[in-house]
């Protein structure tokens, strides 16, 4: 087993890690109106992850993530797919924009929408091709 | 409609659980399915009776004049029937002839994928989607073609009919566009409408002769049949319903649809009315010299497709019915011969006629079906078979210019036709009874329903000709000719010459059919017919293809990325700068361009150049990583000075991303050396100032040209009412340009996938 890295690091990524994945939420939802969107917290999302791998090792950044990076990614194909069916049974064209504005107590007005599952399945795609190549990187050179 | 067509895509989706969980008797209840939209087809016969045609029409990609229409019309009516019909047919005997076979759920699938692409071929108005179905029909053959793929043999066979019906495809693809361009739309209904539009275009003979190419391809006619008797290679069910009732005659079909705005000119007339004259005597004379049943089959197949070829190229009036007759003929009674083909190979075990004899007492009903069959394919009458005949020599005696030729090919591909319905229904089953690797025994009711239904359909339209002529012929004729045509279908003709042709025919066929042993033997020593086909040029393309690839993959994929990186940097500053400095007169007006700047944006732009130039020089790897780095974060700076703060966070997080990369590869490379002389560093720096001062250059120019308005303003007003959001990037990433996004993630996707199976097939290599 490959020596695992400082106590520092260890420690700081056990914290940033949750941070981290906050974030990105954070980054993907407020996406639509303000700098960020699915690409972007992908982003970020994986490099709390990596951070991780580099902190721990493949084996437990791998059972962290619960899903295969691979199923991430086919999950985020399928999303952003599907995202654009529901205009159909509209009468729309493809991937036509559709928007369910629902209020939520004490949030506000929430705005589901296909555009967000869409910008989801960017996130995941994003997140499961990053972490397919890192781990397999990692794991590579255990 | 819409739903009649794409029911088979669902039902393909389903069949292989359907199929599961059915057992046994799968085949019987999937073939409820054909079977209803034959009788849902049938619903519609009374609407194009008398030439008439309906439209129905689904949009589907509006804004590139792209639809799903449908017509309904004579012609396309009678192939629906037929593929529905006989499909239902086929469905049942596969569940009989594929029983206990391990991918049966499998085939299934790709047959109901097969049918529903060729009732949308034939259903088609429009030419793209008919391009399609065409297409997939296809891919479909070939999946089928190569359904025992473990067979070395039938895998080549697949590919060999894939490739020769798909670069057919491609030119008919360029036809397809042309004639659309040219008529102004894309309907068959309208192009079909326009008169004379395309006969006159300049493009006619392109038109003519790309179309031809698809058509020709797809329906095997010299020099291309060859791929056909090699996809005998599928499964019997697969010859009888693709290769010999439906699939092949697409070509046929397209043929006889576009004939009243392709055709009437020199040029159709001559080159349809002599390939398929030629392709028709090649086709007899080739089952004449073949042992195989399914090979016999298959030649005669080709003879057919030739005929019809033939009479739609004659083009009178005489010739179009005698093309619809004989299509119905060849349907009814080619599947048929086909199923019963599977039955005596499955019961017997064998395919060699010359090894069957005298199984009339084991197989009594296949005999009497195979006889029937029979004698429609040699045309006697009473059978239906013998009006397509004579109405075939009434045709090619009439037929302007190419009579001679055509009769006199047509009268001995019409002897040889003879022997072979004889050689197919007498040899297996008189005679000797002959040792088979099987005991013989007679085939399950799943396998004779169709051959024995089929073959009394035969013989029902020959002695009641008003039924077919009433229900589908007189419509379809309407349809090929273009207005409608009044004629009676009926056995007796007088005495006349086409019955003299018949005649001859028959006495001369039998006479050979005596002589057969000694004709074949004979036939044995023509080898060179097999060493100097068609099939050798197919071979020999298919060689120099092999070639060329491997030459330009040493040239190309030399496996150096700087190589691949030089390639790509020194082709895009040759096109991009000859275009620019040869074919645009732009000018970079150094005078109008804003020069005040910030200091901090000076410093940055120092910063990444700084960055640059270490990166280049660095002693190190990790130094050519941190200083790559410096550029990185530089240059997003410089996105977030210039209010693109999407792109700078971006930029940020692939830069951390590659470090995080690169150090995770880094233990791996080997030791930092100096690979380059001075020299080629000198070259290689010459090549990267190249490409930076061209981009340079073609921003400066670009700044300065304002061509319409940019879409950007648009982008901006729509922004809020349309996408509800106020950040234009995400709003056009996940909205406005969504169908692009999505294209992107894929490839991000693949690409990951990519380096996976590259990471991973090494790390097993080394571990062997």
């Amino acid at each position: 087993m490959k020596p695992m890295g400082s106590l520092i690091l260890r420690t700081a990524s056990r914290f940033l890690l949750p941070l981290l994945l906050l974030f990105s939420v954070f980054m993907l939802i407020r996406g639509h109106n303000e700098p960020g969107g699915g690409f972007i917290a992908g982003l970020i999302a994986a490099t709390g992850f990596a951070l991780y791998l580099f902190a721990f090792d493949a084996a437990r950044t791998r059972h962290l993530m619960w899903a295969d990076p691979q199923l991430l990614l086919g999950l985020g194909l399928l999303a952003a797919t599907a995202s654009g069916l529901p205009a159909i049974f509209f009468g729309e064209p493809f991937f036509t924009a559709l928007w369910w504005p629902i209020e939520v107590a004490g949030l506000g007005e929430i705005k589901l929408s296909t555009p967000l599952m869409f910008d989801i399945g960017v996130y995941l795609v994003v997140l499961g091709s990053v972490m397919t190549i890192v781990l397999a990187l990692a794991e590579a050179e255990e | 409609m819409l739903i009649a067509v794409l029911s088979g895509f669902l039902l393909a989706a389903l069949s292989p659980w359907l199929a599961r969980s059915l057992g046994d008797n799968a085949g019987w209840v999937l073939a409820l399915l054909p079977a209803s939209l034959f009788v849902y087809f049938l619903g519609y016969v009374p609407v194009v009776m008398d030439g008439s045609a309906e439209v129905i029409h689904y949009s589907w990609i509006p804004g590139l004049d792209i639809s799903l229409s449908f017509l309904v019309d004579g012609l396309s009516l009678m192939f629906a029937l037929l593929i529905s019909g006989i499909g239902t047919f086929i469905i049942i005997y596969t569940g009989g002839y594929l029983h206990g076979d391990a991918y049966l759920p499998r085939f299934y699938a790709i047959m109901f994928g097969f049918m529903a692409s060729m009732i949308g071929l034939v259903l088609s108005n429009n030419l793209i989607s008919l391009f399609v179905f065409w297409e997939l029909t296809s891919i479909t053959s070939y999946l089928l073609i190569g359904y025992n793929h473990e067979d070395k043999n039938a895998r080549w066979c697949a590919l060999q009919g894939l490739l020769v019906t798909v670069a057919g495809g491609l030119a008919l693809m360029a036809g397809l566009v042309m004639i659309g361009t040219i008529s102004g739309s894309f309907e068959l209904s309208e192009v079909l409408a326009g008169e004379d539009v395309l006969r006159d275009s300049p493009l006619y003979v392109a038109i003519v002769i790309l179309v031809l190419a698809g058509c020709f391809t797809k329906s095997a006619q010299v020099p291309f049949h060859f791929w056909l008797p090699n996809a005998m290679a599928a499964p019997t069910p697969v010859s009888a319903f693709l290769h010999s009732a439906t699939m092949v005659k697409a070509g046929i079909y397209l043929m006889a649809r576009l004939n009243p705005s392709l055709g009437g000119t020199e040029l159709w007339l001559y080159t349809l009315a002599l390939v398929g004259a030629v392709t028709m005597f090649t086709g007899s004379f080739m089952a004449l010299r073949s042992r195989g049943v399914k090979q016999v089959l298959a030649y005669s197949t080709v003879m057919a497709l030739g005929t019809l070829t033939m009479l739609i190229g004659i083009g009178t009036e005489a010739a179009i019915l005698a093309a619809m007759a004989f299509l119905l003929a060849h349907a009814l009674y080619k599947a048929a011969l086909f199923m019963l083909a599977g039955a005596l190979d499955h019961e017997t075990g064998t395919k060699d006629i010359t090894r069957m004899g005298g199984l009339r007492k084991a197989m009594p009903i296949t005999f009497i079906a195979a006889a029937v069959a029979a004698l429609s394919l040699s045309g006697l009458p009473p059978l239906f078979g013998f009006i397509a005949k004579e109405l075939m020599f009434e045709a090619t005696l009439s037929a302007p210019l190419v009579g001679t030729v055509t009769t006199s090919l047509a009268l001995a591909s019409s002897i040889m036709i003879v022997t072979i319905a004889a050689v197919f229904a007498l040899r297996p089953f008189i005679g000797a009874f002959k040792e088979t690797p099987r005991k013989p025994h007679e085939a399950p009711l799943s396998m004779l329903i169709g051959p024995v239904v089929l073959a009394s359909l035969g013989l029902l339209f020959g002695l009641m000709g008003f039924i077919p002529t009433a229900a589908l012929i007189h419509g379809a004729v309407a349809s090929v000719h273009g207005s409608p045509v009044a004629f009676e279908l009926s056995l007796w003709h007088g005495l006349n010459w086409p019955l003299a042709l018949s005649a001859t025919a028959v006495i001369a066929g039998v006479v050979l059919f005596r002589m057969w042993d000694t004709v074949l033997s004979a036939f044995d020593r023509m080898t060179f017919i097999d060493r100097f086909g068609p099939e050798r040029g197919y071979e020999y393309v298919m060689k120099a293809l092999t070639w060329i690839a491997d030459w330009q993959t040493g040239v190309l994929q030399n496996g150096y990325l700087r190589n691949y990186l030089m390639t790509i940097v020194l082709s895009t500053v040759a096109i991009t700068g000859w275009t620019f400095f040869v074919h645009t007169n732009s000018t970079v007006a150094l005078g109008e361009l804003d020069f005040t700047f910030y200091f901090y944006e000076l410093a940055i732009a120092a910063l990444v150049i700084l960055g640059a130039v270490a990166a280049s020089l660095a002693r190190s790897r990790l130094g050519a990583v941190a200083t790559l780095g410096m550029v990185g974060f530089g240059v997003s700076l410089i996105y977030v000075l210039f209010s693109a703060p999407d792109l700078g966070i971006t930029q940020i997080m692939v830069e951390t991303l590659t470090v995080i990369l690169l150090v995770l590869v880094l233990y791996r490379l080997p030791g930092f050396l100096v690979y380059s002389s001075p020299a080629a560093r000198i070259r290689d720096a010459a090549v990267a100032l190249s490409l930076g001062g061209l981009i340079t250059l073609l921003v400066l120019a670009v700044s300065g040209v304002m061509v319409s308005d940019p879409i950007s303003d648009q982008m901006v007003a729509w922004s809020v009412p349309e996408g509800h959001g106020r950040n234009i990037v995400n709003v056009i990433l996940v909205d406005f340009r969504a169908l692009d996004t999505l294209g992107e993630i894929f490839v991000v996707g693949l690409a990951a996938i990519g380096v996976y199976a590259m990471i991973r097939l090494r790390a097993e290599d080394k571990a062997k």
